[in-house]
């Protein structure tokens, strides 16, 4: 998935930033405390921003540049913002024999942006995902909390003209 | 114990919750307490049960009457007549449960009958979130006969001769891991649980955590006393969000019971376990790999030896295990290694889970004997390909697995089979393939998967799974000459052979599999430029037919104007300007446009 690094301005609060320090508090004894602190942070954040990462680097006493290693290997992590709606089509094996391919390609049209991109409002951003494991309503997306399964391409452009409407 | 008339289970998987199982649970206690019956009705929300197709998945006991896709609409009904009046509503029932008037046991029905279950024994009869539902099905007995009655060698011994061998896919024998593990130097070991499931399209560790999490965490203190540890660690995925939580609350009850933490059952063991959640990363299945995200770095695996029982999490010999193969730990020491000996081949014994998924009637979970032929699996158990179309291939082991087709279905389940036929046993992953599935598009598809996921440390699989990548799309789009298949062929084997991990190792297997078996597939696309699944684009030409009543839709919806013709009258494509979109054939409502 693209995670290149794409200018927005940072944001974070003074009360983000709080609860962050907090959280590295609560993990710097542990052993292996890195993965624990960058998903609290992101929880947080929402996304990982080098200002954040800046912050866990200093405060764990390692280099920016190793922080960054981890955060860019795991794809859980975001360096991008998340829109409102995460748009999430499974690409699992059972999703992609039933047409998940289609599906996903619906969307990107629909909303005009590719996998791992977000919508210029920063209303929807679409990820393509591993299998989220209901191979039973396969093919399958997620927004949110809600589940649509057994779909058909056709139906894309109804769902998601709901959550446009928000 | 409370003692209640009927006990209503309801199917928590992710499976049916992402069906609205958590709404059906909440009508169900509210029509109960309409009805002044909660003291005589119990709901009790389960793990899966393994037809997830049908989910969500309902079913009252006494009777045993098996619904199925149930809405919360159907609840009222089901309250009403079944559990208020005694009258099943038939016409909610699995409709295979359901003979003419006669209502037979679910596990009579395709899907079951051929299943033996070990490690999902639990799963759907149980509430994961109740500790005293499980010791009431013989859980922590293995536990306590082995803390008190037993030594770590007789443990090590009857898991050895039991057979039993890791389910996570290589199928190490478990009782030779844990010898290591217990011979290793040091006071300070670790037991760990690889729950970091990541092939995509399965799904039984996740199953089992999430209905029956106390099998897995009362195996790891087993092993704990066997191998002398005291630390325990679950690398989960996060993406599994429900299993996480059924975990964290199982692990808090086995605390207050005093199955963790210190003296166990009266004796000076100790042992204690926590979770760490994995970020999405495929190649942290990999042990080495796995090890290190614990260690809070990138997932990258190291060379082999030394290996993980001699030196694993923070440099400490450690017993990393998959969940299955925890889960099989505690039933073997309450039924002996005999009893696991004997179910099984020559070399592969017990019981394994499989993710059934794809072109299958019965989407599920299903756990089978070892020596059960695919055939067995696909059709009796699966019901076979829906819609009357012809089965083409079973793809077992995900990304590092191979394409089975239909002259090898009657091979039997077991790990020396299934690599003789070029694939594996895998995780348990089985997904199935008809007539419509490109075997070429499938390869790629795989490869796309483990481009992604390569840690990039060594060449062979950074690069060479990019370049098998790249040859493949040439293929799909009708670009390669029948030499690059040749290439393409040498350089797998040359992945296979210098890859660092098993991720690269095991890669090109998707692609050498199909190449073996569907080479006539690779040639069409070859040589006359052709998809014979008509999936790969590049290679489709669309047509409109004769019967084409020129109602003008499909011009009007094509973005590029490729189509033309008068109203009424036949319309033609310029295949120079068509893009291939689909959406043409998405459109026309009478069939006229074909894809060939």
């Amino acid at each position: 998935m693209p995670n290149q690094k794409i200018k927005v301005p940072f944001t974070g609060t003074p009360e983000q930033e709080r609860l962050l320090r907090e959280a590295i508090e609560r993990h710097r004894d542990e052993k292996g405390a890195t993965m624990p602190i960058l998903q609290k942070a992101q929880e947080i954040y929402g996304y990982l921003p080098e200002e954040v990462q800046l912050i866990i680097a200093e405060a764990l006493d390692l280099s920016l540049s190793e922080i960054y290693g981890v955060v860019s290997f795991y794809s859980q992590f975001s360096l991008n913002p998340m829109g409102k709606h995460v748009v999430s089509v499974c690409m699992g094996t059972a999703c992609y024999v039933k047409g998940a391919g289609e599906i996903l390609e619906k969307c990107e049209q629909k909303l005009g942006i590719k996998a791992g991109e977000i919508t210029p409002d920063g209303k929807f951003s679409i990820a393509a995902v591993r299998c989220i494991g209901a191979c039973g309503l396969a093919p399958v997306l997620t927004i949110g909390p809600d589940v649509h399964g057994r779909l058909v391409p056709a139906q894309i452009d109804g769902i998601l003209e709901k959550y446009m409407k928000e | 114990m409370e003692f209640v008339r009927s006990h209503i289970l309801v199917c928590a998987g992710t499976g049916c919750s992402a069906a609205k199982s958590m709404e059906i649970i909440e009508r169900f206690e509210e029509h109960l307490s309409r009805h002044a019956l909660e003291k005589e009705a119990k709901v009790i929300r389960t793990g899966c049960f393994g037809l997830c197709e049908l989910g969500p998945i309902v079913v009252v006991y006494p009777e045993g009457s098996f619904y199925s896709r149930v809405t919360p609409d159907d609840v009222k009904r089901i309250v009403e007549e079944h559990i208020l009046k005694g009258r099943i509503v038939k016409d909610l029932l699995y409709h295979e449960t359901v003979e003419e008037d006669v209502v037979s046991s679910i596990n009579e029905t395709g899907f079951y009958k051929k299943q033996l279950r070990i490690a999902l024994r639990n799963c759907g009869i149980i509430d994961p979130e109740n500790i005293d539902e499980y010791i009431a099905f013989d859980g922590y007995s293995a536990l306590a006969r082995a803390l008190t009655e037993q030594t770590g060698d007789e443990i090590v011994d009857i898991i050895t001769k039991s057979g039993l061998r890791g389910r996570g896919g290589a199928g190490f024998p478990t009782g030779r891991k844990w010898m290591f593990a217990k011979a290793a130097a040091g006071d300070e070991k670790y037991v760990a649980c690889n729950a970091d499931e990541g092939d995509p399209g399965a799904f039984m560790d996740r199953s089992i955590l999430e209905g029956d999490p106390h099998s897995v965490i009362e195996a790891m203190i087993i092993a704990g006393y066997a191998v002398g540890a005291k630390n325990g660690i679950i690398y989960i995925r996060a993406e599994y969000p429900i299993a996480v939580a059924r975990l964290e609350v199982a692990i808090g009850q086995a605390r207050e019971y005093g199955f963790l933490g210190k003296n166990i059952f009266g004796t000076d063991f100790e042992f204690d376990l926590e979770i760490r959640l994995g970020a999405g990363a495929f190649v942290c299945g990999e042990e080495t790999a796995l090890i290190a995200s614990v260690e809070g770095l990138r997932g990258e695996p190291r060379p082999r030896p030394p290996f993980p029982a001699v030196k694993g999490i923070f440099g400490k010999p450690t017993l990393l295990n998959n969940v299955e193969t925890y889960a099989n730990i505690p039933w073997i020491l309450q039924n002996g290694w005999e009893a696991m000996a004997e179910i099984g081949t020559e070399t592969s014994k017990g019981t394994k889970v499989f993710a059934l998924g794809g072109k299958i009637t019965n989407t599920g979970l299903v756990e089978i004997a070892m020596g059960t032929t695919l055939r067995e699996i696909v059709e009796e158990i699966g019901g076979g390909c829906p819609g009357g179309k012809k089965f083409k291939a079973a793809q077992t082991g995900g990304p590092s697995g191979g394409c089975i087709p239909a002259s090898h279905l009657d091979t039997p389940i077991d790990y020396e089979s299934l690599s003789a036929i070029g694939s594996m046993m895998g995780s348990g992953g089985l997904i199935v393939m008809d007539e419509d599935n490109c075997m070429v598009d499938i390869a790629k598809y795989f490869l796309d998967f483990t481009v992604e996921e390569s840690c990039g440390k060594c060449v062979p699989c950074r690069i060479g799974t990019r370049r098998m990548y790249q040859m493949l799309e040439r293929i799909t789009e009708g670009k390669a000459t029948m030499e690059e298949l040749d290439s393409l062929k040498e350089l797998c084997e040359h992945i296979k052979a210098n890859s660092l991990c098993a991720l690269g190792g095991s890669a090109p297997n998707p692609v050498l599999s199909t190449i073996t078996h569907f080479r006539e597939e690779y040639e069409a696309h070859v040589r006359d430029r052709r998809c014979p699944a008509g999936v790969c684009k590049k290679l489709l030409t669309y047509k409109i037919l004769d019967n084409c009543r020129g109602c003008t839709a499909c011009a009007r919806v094509c973005p590029v104007g490729a189509i033309s013709g008068k109203v009424k009258e036949l319309h033609v494509i310029d295949q120079d300007k068509c893009i291939k979109c689909d959406a043409c054939f998405e459109k026309c409502k009478f069939g006229s446009i074909i894809k060939e």
